[in-house]
C-alpha cells in the first residue's frame, strides 16, 4: 500500500465504523452510554481531521494525504484515497457538523436510539467516503451505501408521512445513481479502447479525449445524479418531503452535506472528465439554476411550514452554486464552492433552530407561532444572525459566497448574473417574512407563552455555527486560499483539454459510434456487467 | 501624520459589542455611557482627523488605510481599505457628531422602554455601518455599511415589534433597500469588469481614460448606481420606505433621517462624482428624480396631520434637492445641504420626539395647538430648525439650499425649469413647516382628554442636545457663504479635491445681479409660503377645511399620498404573491411532482396488471396455454 505518511483519511472515514462496534456492544436500554460514545466519536474524528486543513499545502493543486492500493488489478479498481483543497473543505464541514448534529439528538430522538446513533455513525463513514474515494467503484460503493443510513434515518425516526418521504428520497437518488454507473461502465471501457488500460482511477481516467457526441452522454448520465442530489429544478420535489419527515439532525445533515455531493460531483467528474459536454451544457445548466434561484424563492415563500420554507430556499441557494460553478471562472468557482460550505453552515443552523422550536411547541407551521422574541430572547438573536447569514448580509458567511458568484457569473454573462441577482432581494423577501411572522408581533397562541429559551446544550451547539457566519464574513481568506491552487487547476484542465478537443474535432470529423467501442468487449467477453 | 483611521468606526463597534452582549446585566446608565461615549470618542477622533487634514495642503489631503484583506479571488480583491479625503472628513464629523448628539438625547426619550441596552447596541451599530460607509475606499466596504445601515434601520423602525405595523415598516425598509441594493450591486459588477478593480480612487482616476464621454457603459454604471441611491435616499420611486420609518423610535428617525442611512445614496453619489460627469443622460436623470421628488414629497406633506409623517415627507423632499445638485453637477453643494440638513432635520425630528414626550405621545397635531408657552424650549429650538428649513436669510438651510437653487438654473447642466420646481418646493416646504408649528405650539389647545394635565417639558438630557442642535442650524451655512455675498464658500472650496467638476462647454456667465435676483426671488416665494400658513392656520382657522371641502379630489390624492403604497400593493405585491402561490400549487405540486408520484402510480399499475400472469394458480396458467394454443393453430391453419 502506497500512503504518504500516516493514512489519515482512511482513520477519519473508518472511525465512525469503530464507534459503531462500541455501541453494538452497549445494551440498547443504557441510552446515556450510546449517545455519549456516539459523540465522542464524532468530536475525536473532528478533531483528527483539523490537521487536513492545518497542513494542507495550498501551493499545490495535487492531491494530498493520499492512499493507493491496488484493490482488485484484474479489474483496474483501486483504494484511492486523496483530497485536494475542495474535497477538504467538503470533509472538514462533514466532520464539523456530525457530532453538532448528533448532539443535536440528545432531546429530540428518545426510541430506539441505538439504532439511531449507528445509523448515523454509518451515514458519516459514507458521506467522508464520498468525498475522498478518487476511483470511481469506490466512489460509488460510497455514494450507495450513504443512502440507507439516510433511509432509515427518515423511515424510523422521521414524522408522519415518513415512509413516503423516504421512499421517495432513495428511489430519486437511485434512478440518478443507476444512469450514473451505467456512464462510469462506458467510461471504463471507452478508457480501454483508447489506452488498452482497464482503470477506475480518476486521474488516469481522463488522460485521453473523448469524442464530442459520447461526451455529451456521458455528461447527461452524472448529471442527473449529480442534478437530482443537489437538487436542480425540476428534480427536487423529493427535498421538501425528505426535509419536512427528517428528525432535525437528518435534515441537518441532509441540507448541509448530503446535497452538496451533487455540486461537488458536478467539480470532480462532470468538469474535468467532460469539458466540452460543459460548455455545451452551460447554458442549459445556467438557466436551470436561475430557475431554481427565482422559483426556489417565490416557492419559499408561500410555505405554511417553516421546515419547508428552508427546503425550498435550498433550492435557490443551491441554484447559486451551481450558477457559481458553471460561470467556469475563479470568482464563480470560489464563490460557489464557499457557499457550499456557507449554505452547509446557515442552512444546517436554520434546521437546527426550527428544530428546537419543534421539540418545544410539536408543530411546524408558521401560523402557530408569534410573538417569540419576547418569549424565548436568545433564541430570537441566534435565529435573526442566521437568518442574516442566509440573506447574504454583507460580514456574514453568505455575502461573500454570493458576492463571488455573481461577479463571476456576471463576467460570464451579465443577463444571467442581472437576473440571479433578483434572488437577493427574493431571500429577503421569504426570509423576513417568515421571521416576522414566527418571531415578531404579540404572543397570540396560548401554548406560546411558556416557551423556554435555549438551554446550555443547545448554546453550545449553535456557538460554532455562529461565530463561523461571522469568521468566514469578515475573513473568509484561509479558506479561499487552500481551494485556490485546486480551483485554478480544475480550470486549467477544462479549457485545456477543451481547446485539444475542439482542434482534434476539427482535424477528423471522425465521429466515433457507441458500437464501436463496447463491441471490443463483448467480444472478449471477460467482464460481465 | 494622521494616526489611524479605523478607529473612528470602531468606538461604536465596540459599544455595539459591549452592550449587545452584557447590556442584560449592565444599569441603564452604564448602558448609555458606553453608547455615548464611544460615538463621542468617534467625534473627537474626527475632529483630530479634520484638523490634521486641513492642516495639509489641498492637493494632498487624503489617506488611506488598509486594516485587512477581506478577501481576494483571482483577479479579484477586497481589503478592508479606509480612506480619508475631504469629502469622508466632511461626513464623519456629520455622522459622529449628530449621532452624538442623538445619543445624549436618546437617554432621556428612552429611559422608561424595557428593551434599553438594545436600543443603545443597535444605534452604536448604526452609527459604526454609516462611518464604515463613508470611510470605506472601495465598493465593497463602502457595500458593507450600505446594508449595514439597512440591516440596522429594519432593526430600529421594527424595535417595538410586537406592533404589527413596526415590523411591516421594519420589513418594508429592508426589502426596498434591498431593491436598491440589486441596482447597486450591479453596477458594482459592471464597474469590476470595466476597471479591474473597486477601488474608488482608481476608478475615480481611470474614468476618463477608460470611459467615453456619454458612452453606454458609463452611462449604464451610473444609472445603476443610482438605483442604489435611490432605494437608500429615498427617491423616486422607491422612497415608500421612510414615511413608515417613523414606526421606530423618535431619535432613530433622528438617526435615519438627519445624520444616517438616507445621506448614503447622495454621499455615494458624490463619491462617484468622477463617473457622473462623464455620463450627462444619467446626470438628467438624477435632476429630474431630484427635482421630481423634491416637489411630489412636498406637496404630501401639506396635507399630513401626523407631525412625524409631515417631517419625513419633508426628508424625502429636502433629498431632492440634494440629488438636483448632484444631477447639475453641483456636487459639493448637494454635500454642503446633506451637512445642513443633517444639523436642521435632526433637530426637528427630536423637537418633535419632546413634544410627543409632553403630549403622551400623540402625533396627531389636529391635537395638539398651544404648546408655546407649555414647552418653551422646544418650541424656539424648532422654530429655529424650521426657519433653517424654510431657507430663511442667516440661517444655513438658505446657505445650502440657495445654492442649490443658483446651481440649478447657472450651472451648464441645470436649467429654468429645474430652479422653478425647486422654488415652488422652497415655497411649500415654508409653508407645511409653518403649518406644523401653528398646528402644534399655537392656536387654541385641542387635547385629547387627560393629556394636559402631564403636559410638561422635558428633562436637560432631551433639551440640551435641542439647543446644541439649534445653534448648529444657525451657524453651520457659515462654512459656505457665496461670494456673491461677499464669502469665500470655503465648504466648497474644501471639497473639491474630493469632487469632479463637470466638464463644461463653453461655460455660460451669469451676472452677480441675476444671482442676487434669484436669490431674492426664492426668499420671497419662502416668505410667501409663511404668510400663507399664518393666514389659514393662525388668521383664519377654518379656512384649510373650507379648501379641503372645496378641492376634494386633490386633497383626497394628496392626503393618501397620490395612493403609491396601494398602488405597489395591487401592482406589485399582491399579484406577486398571488403567482408565487399558484407557482407552488400547480407547477410544483401538480405539475412536477404530480408527474413523478403518476411515474410511480404508473409503475405499481403496471405491475398490478402484470400480476395477474403470474398468479400462481395452475388452473390460469392452463387457461392461458390452451388460449395461445387454440390461436396459433387456428392461425396455422388459417394461413
Amino acid at each position: 500500500m502506497y500512503s504518504e505518511g500516516f493514512p489519515i483519511l482512511s482513520l477519519i472515514t473508518y472511525l465512525p465504523l469503530l464507534g459503531v462496534l462500541l455501541i453494538l456492544l452497549i445494551d440498547k436500554e443504557n441510552i446515556g452510554t450510546i449517545r455519549m460514545v456516539a459523540l465522542l466519536i464524532a468530536v475525536l474524528n473532528f478533531i483528527i481531521s483539523l490537521p487536513l486543513f492545518f497542513l494542507h499545502d495550498v501551493s499545490t493543486h495535487h492531491f494530498q494525504f493520499v492512499e493507493m492500493l491496488n484493490w482488485i488489478p484484474a479489474l483496474g479498481v483501486s483504494y484511492y484515497f486523496g483530497i485536494d483543497g475542495i474535497s477538504m473543505l467538503m470533509v472538514i464541514l462533514t466532520t464539523f457538523l456530525t457530532p453538532l448534529a448528533i448532539w443535536s439528538s440528545f432531546s429530540a430522538i428518545t426510541e430506539r436510539v441505538k439504532g439511531y446513533m449507528i445509523s448515523f455513525l454509518l451515514l458519516e463513514t459514507g458521506m467522508l467516503g464520498v468525498f475522498v474515494s478518487l476511483d470511481l467503484v469506490l466512489f460509488f460503493i460510497f455514494w450507495e451505501a450513504m443512502l440507507f443510513p439516510m433511509y432509515f434515518i427518515i423511515g424510523i425516526w422521521g414524522g408522519p408521512r415518513r415512509i413516503y418521504a423516504t421512499v421517495k428520497f432513495v428511489l430519486f437518488t437511485m434512478a440518478g445513481s443507476a444512469l450514473m454507473l451505467v456512464a462510469i461502465l462506458f467510461l471504463y471501457f471507452l478508457n480501454y479502447y483508447y489506452t488498452g488500460v482497464y482503470t477506475f482511477n480518476l486521474q488516469e481516467l481522463g488522460n485521453f479525449p473523448i469524442a464530442p457526441n459520447i461526451q455529451l452522454w456521458l455528461f447527461a448520465a452524472f448529471a442527473l445524479a449529480f442534478a437530482i442530489k443537489v437538487p436542480m429544478f425540476p428534480f427536487h420535489t423529493w427535498l421538501p418531503d425528505a426535509h419536512v419527515e427528517a428528525p432535525t439532525a437528518g435534515s441537518v445533515i441532509l441540507a448541509a452535506v448530503l446535497l452538496k455531493m451533487g455540486t461537488y460531483g458536478f467539480l470532480r467528474f462532470c468538469l474535468p472528465l467532460f469539458p466540452h459536454a460543459v460548455y455545451e451544457f452551460m447554458p442549459a445548466i445556467s438557466i436551470l439554476a436561475i430557475i431554481g434561484i427565482i422559483y426556489g424563492a417565490m416557492v419559499a415563500m408561500v410555505q405554511k411550514d417553516v421546515k419547508s420554507l428552508v427546503a425550498y430556499s435550498s433550492v435557490s441557494h443551491l441554484g447559486f452554486v451551481m450558477l457559481g460553478i458553471f460561470a467556469l471562472n475563479v470568482q464563480g468557482l470560489e464563490g460557489g464552492i464557499l457557499q457550499m460550505i456557507n449554505h452547509g453552515i446557515s442552512t444546517g443552523a436554520l434546521f437546527l433552530l426550527v428544530g428546537m422550536l419543534y421539540e418545544r411547541r410539536h408543530t411546524r407551521l408558521i401560523a402557530d407561532f408569534g410573538g417569540l422574541s419576547k418569549v424565548v430572547p436568545v433564541f430570537a438573536v441566534a435565529f435573526m444572525i442566521i437568518t442574516l447569514s442566509s440573506i447574504g448580509l454583507p460580514g456574514t458567511n453568505g455575502f461573500v459566497g454570493e458576492f463571488l458568484i455573481l461577479l463571476g457569473t456576471f463576467k460570464t454573462n451579465a443577463t444571467y448574473a442581472v437576473l440571479a441577482a433578483t434572488g437577493v432581494i427574493l431571500a429577503a423577501i421569504y426570509m423576513l417574512w417568515m421571521f416576522q411572522r414566527v418571531m415578531f408581533g404579540e404572543v397570540t397562541k396560548e401554548e406560546n407563552k411558556k416557551l423556554t429559551d435555549l438551554n446550555l446544550r443547545e448554546k453550545l451547539i449553535l456557538l460554532p455555527l455562529i461565530l463561523l457566519v461571522f469568521y468566514i464574513g469578515f475573513y473568509p481568506k484561509p479558506l479561499l486560499v487552500r481551494m485556490e491552487a485546486s480551483v485554478e487547476h480544475l480550470l486549467d484542465t477544462v479549457n485545456k483539454k477543451y481547446r485539444v478537443e475542439s482542434i482534434e474535432q476539427n482535424n477528423q470529423d471522425k465521429k466515433i459510434t457507441i458500437a464501436e467501442i463496447v463491441n471490443p468487449e463483448k467480444n472478449e467477453g471477460t467482464h460481465d456487467e | 501624520m494622521y494616526g489611524p483611521l479605523w478607529i473612528v468606526p470602531f468606538f461604536p463597534l465596540v459599544g455595539f459589542l459591549l452592550n449587545g452582549l452584557f447590556g442584560k446585566w449592565f444599569d441603564r446608565v452604564t448602558v448609555s455611557v458606553i453608547a455615548c461615549t464611544s460615538v463621542g470618542l468617534s467625534f473627537l477622533w474626527s475632529v483630530v482627523l479634520f484638523f490634521r487634514l486641513s492642516a495639509l495642503p489641498p492637493e494632498s489631503r487624503f489617506y488611506v488605510e488598509k486594516v485587512f484583506d477581506w478577501f481576494v479571488s483571482g483577479n479579484f480583491s477586497a481589503p478592508m481599505e479606509f480612506y480619508l479625503d475631504p469629502l469622508s472628513a466632511v461626513m464623519i464629523l456629520t455622522v459622529s457628531g449628530v449621532g452624538f448628539l442623538i445619543h445624549v438625547y436618546s437617554h432621556g426619550y428612552m429611559s422608561h422602554d424595557e428593551s434599553y441596552a438594545r436600543y443603545f447596541s443597535f444605534l452604536n451599530l448604526f452609527t459604526f455601518a454609516m462611518l464604515v460607509l463613508v470611510l470605506g475606499s472601495n465598493l465593497l466596504v463602502l457595500f458593507i455599511g450600505w446594508e449595514g445601515v439597512g440591516l440596522c434601520s429594519y432593526l430600529l423602525i421594527g424595535f417595538w415589534f410586537t406592533k404589527k405595523s413596526a415590523s411591516d415598516a421594519g420589513k418594508k425598509a429592508f426589502i426596498v433597500n434591498r431593491v436598491g441594493d440589486f441596482g447597486f450591486l450591479l453596477g458594482t459588477f459592471l464597474i469590476f469588469v470595466t476597471f479591474g478593480t473597486l477601488n474608488i480612487q482608481e476608478i475615480s482616476t481611470a474614468a476618463p481614460n477608460v470611459l467615453m464621454y456619454g458612452g453606454a457603459i458609463v452611462t449604464t454604471i451610473t444609472l445603476l448606481l443610482f438605483v442604489g441611491a435611490t432605494g437608500k435616499s429615498a427617491q423616486i420611486p422607491l422612497y415608500i420606505w421612510l414615511p413608515d420609518a417613523m414606526e421606530g423610535p423618535t431619535p432613530v428617525s433622528a438617526l435615519i433621517h438627519a445624520a444616517t442611512m438616507v445621506t448614503a445614496g447622495v454621499y455615494m453619489v458624490a463619491r462617484m462624482s468622477a463617473l457622473y460627469v462623464l455620463a450627462p443622460v444619467s446626470m438628467t436623470v438624477v435632476a429630474v428624480i431630484g427635482a421630481a421628488t423634491a416637489i411630489f414629497a412636498a406637496t404630501i406633506a401639506i396635507t399630513q396631520f401626523d407631525i412625524k409623517r409631515v417631517l419625513a415627507y419633508s426628508t424625502i423632499s429636502q433629498l431632492g434637492y440634494m440629488f438636483l445638485a448632484c444631477g447639475v453637477g453641483a456636487f459639493s453643494a448637494g454635500i454642503f445641504h446633506l451637512m445642513t440638513h443633517a444639523f436642521f432635520k435632526a433637530l426637528l425630528f427630536m423637537c418633535a420626539g419632546s413634544v410627543m414626550h409632553a403630549m403622551s405621545n400623540e402625533q396627531d397635531m389636529r391635537y395638539m395647538g398651544d404648546l408655546r408657552k407649555r414647552t418653551p424650549k422646544t418650541f424656539y429650538t424648532m422654530l429655529i430648525g424650521t426657519l433653517a428649513i424654510a431657507g430663511i436669510p442667516g440661517l444655513s438651510g438658505f446657505f445650502s439650499k440657495d445654492e442649490i437653487l443658483w446651481e440649478s438654473f447657472a450651472s451648464p447642466a441645470g436649467g429654468v425649469g429645474f430652479w422653478v420646481v425647486g422654488a415652488v418646493a422652497a415655497g411649500i416646504t415654508a409653508f407645511y413647516m409653518f403649518r406644523l408649528i401653528f398646528m402644534t405650539f399655537f392656536g387654541q389647545p385641542r387635547y385629547k382628554h387627560g393629556v394636559e394635565k402631564h403636559i410638561h417639558e422635558s428633562p436637560n438630557v432631551m433639551t440640551y442636545p435641542l439647543i446644541a442642535l439649534a445653534i448648529l442650524a444657525i451657524i453651520g451655512g457659515y462654512v459656505g457663504i457665496p461670494h456673491v455675498l461677499g464669502g469665500h464658500n470655503n465648504f466648497g472650496e474644501f471639497l473639491k479635491p474630493s469632487i469632479a467638476h463637470l466638464a463644461s462647454h463653453g461655460e455660460a456667465h451669469h451676472s452677480t445681479t441675476e444671482e442676487l435676483l434669484l436669490m431674492g426671488a426664492s426668499v420671497a416665494i419662502a416668505l410667501l409660503g409663511i404668510v400663507a400658513a399664518f393666514r389659514m392656520y393662525i388668521a383664519n382657522p377654518k379656512l384649510p377645511v373650507v379648501i379641503a371641502d372645496n378641492f376634494k379630489k386633490v386633497y383626497n390624492l394628496l392626503y393618501n399620498k397620490y395612493y403609491v403604497d396601494e398602488i405597489y400593493y395591487f401592482i406589485i405585491v399582491k399579484p406577486f404573491v398571488r403567482f408565487s402561490q399558484l407557482l407552488y400549487d400547480v407547477a410544483d405540486r401538480i405539475f412536477i411532482d404530480g408527474s413523478i408520484n403518476l411515474l410511480a402510480y404508473f409503475t405499481g399499475w403496471t405491475g398490478e396488471v402484470i400480476k395477474w400472469f403470474q398468479t400462481g394458480y395452475v388452473r390460469n396458467y392452463i387457461v392461458t396455454f390452451v388460449f395461445g394454443l387454440v390461436i396459433i393453430v387456428g392461425y396455422m391453419l388459417l394461413k
